[in-house]
């Protein structure tokens, strides 16, 4: 099980970064933990600057933009 | 996933085909730019539009310049894409924490060109800025630069309306936000935070620095083209119209008359209309090359885009969640003036 965290305020990149969390997850088979944090102070005690940001087990991924696709795949088997 | 398509994503893996591509592809936007001109002059005269008349100046304005500002922004967008994937948000912080001001101020704000900027990341981006030592003075010189001296805006300033005054409108967009940001940091308003933002101490962010090729740089520089041209192209359309608009019919005594040199009272009110106006600046860029074609006061011109840029109510309505009312008003007068000294300025000297 994966504590995935999703940094973001609400936008519709955001919105955008979750469904593909989620669809990963899926393409992979594992299950996860999803959350999606929208709190400017909670995402900023993550060290981010550019949302949407992506934590996993508590490590940032990815900070700003859309991400990779195969980028995703290969954080979520990390 | 059909076999052409795994051809395709193989082969943009390779610098070469990259290389193979970009140069067929500029090529042909070279000729096909060429064209314009006379392929617009060619649509209109099929309207059976009366030539000379004003639905015709205005038309012809509109034909010509859609294609050609929608393929001048493809290509800046897609070479500042690339420039920027060789900046981040994170590592421009890390550049700019510790720094005094002053120095600080000149750095943030030339950061601010090319450092990946959208208004829905200002909050984020402003706690983690202040949070990691960057000075008040300095993260307001950064926020100031980023939207006005955008990268983007300059290249199609440049394009359309000729180098001079994309550098005069880059030199003066470049001091407005080191002064501004310097004259904020004097005042000493960490007080007015609001008080979360003083109390969050941040993470160490992303820890790894991705190591990107020349293929993840182009593959940045064709997905801001995909998403910026994406977004942005009816603002440019409807900027595009409303400078067809002005082009056909308003008469240039009028507009002169109005936004003159002669006219002091233009500047202010430029920089008031500006103000509610939330266009993105390659949508603006239209109306100011219209403006400017009709006798518009070169100060009162950019005063009106400094202020549709730089002091947008929408993005001061997401930056009061960290800033009081009050460090929002004096924000925005020490911009305002600034913006106005750079009006009066140049009507001025160029008169």
């Amino acid at each position: 099980m994966k504590d995935v965290k999703v940094l973001g305020p609400g936008c519709k990149r955001c919105q955008t970064v979750e469904d593909m969390v989620k669809s990963a997850a899926n393409a992979l088979g594992i299950s996860i933990a999803l959350e999606k944090v929208t709190d400017y102070a909670e995402i900023a005690r993550f060290g981010i600057v550019s949302t949407p940001g992506i934590v996993i087990d508590g490590k940032v991924v990815h900070a700003g933009g859309i991400p990779k696709e195969q980028d995703l795949l290969d954080w979520l088997q990390a | 996933m059909s076999a052409f398509q795994t051809t395709i994503m193989q082969a943009r893996q390779s610098p070469t085909t990259w290389f193979i591509g970009l140069t067929f592809g500029i090529a042909a936007w070279f000729a096909v730019y060429r064209q314009l001109q006379p392929a617009s002059r060619w649509l209109v005269a099929q309207t059976g539009i009366k030539p000379g008349s004003h639905l015709a100046a205005s038309v012809e304005f509109f034909f010509f310049d859609t294609p050609k500002v929608l393929m001048l922004l493809t290509l800046v967008v897609f070479v500042m894409g690339v420039v920027r994937s060789f900046f981040s948000p994170e590592r421009t912080r890390a550049l700019l924490a510790g720094r005094r001001e002053g120095l600080g101020n000149i750095a943030a704000s030339a950061l601010g060109i090319v450092t990946p900027f959208c208004s829905c990341s200002a909050v984020p981006l402003f706690v983690g800025f202040v949070s990691a030592g960057v000075p008040l003075g300095v993260t307001f010189s950064f926020l100031i630069s980023a939207p006005m001296v955008n990268e983007v805006a300059l290249g199609l300033l440049f394009a359309l309306v000729g180098w001079k005054i994309a550098l005069t409108y880059l030199a003066f967009g470049l001091s407005i936000a080191i002064l501004s940001g310097w004259v904020i940091g004097r005042l000493h308003l960490e007080a007015w935070l609001e008080p979360w933002v003083r109390e969050v101490r941040s993470g160490p962010g992303l820890v790894d620095d991705q190591h990107l090729e020349w293929v993840d740089r182009f593959e940045a520089g064709w997905d801001a083209v995909k998403e910026i041209v994406g977004k942005v192209w009816y603002w440019i359309v409807a900027g595009i119209a409303a400078g067809a608009f002005i082009h056909g019919y308003v008469p240039a005594a009028m507009l002169a008359g109005i936004m003159g040199a002669g006219a002091w009272w233009s500047v202010p009110a430029a920089v008031l209309v500006g103000v509610p106006m939330y266009s993105n600046a390659a949508g603006i860029i239209p109306v100011v090359e219209a403006l400017l074609g009709k006798g518009a006061a070169l100060g009162t011109v950019l005063a009106f885009m400094m202020s549709v840029t730089a002091l947008s109510l929408p993005e001061m309505i997401i930056l009061r969640k960290v800033l009081s009312l009050k460090l929002i008003i004096v924000f925005a007068s020490v911009v305002a003036m600034g913006i106005l000294a750079v009006g009066f300025l140049f009507n001025a000297l160029f008169t």
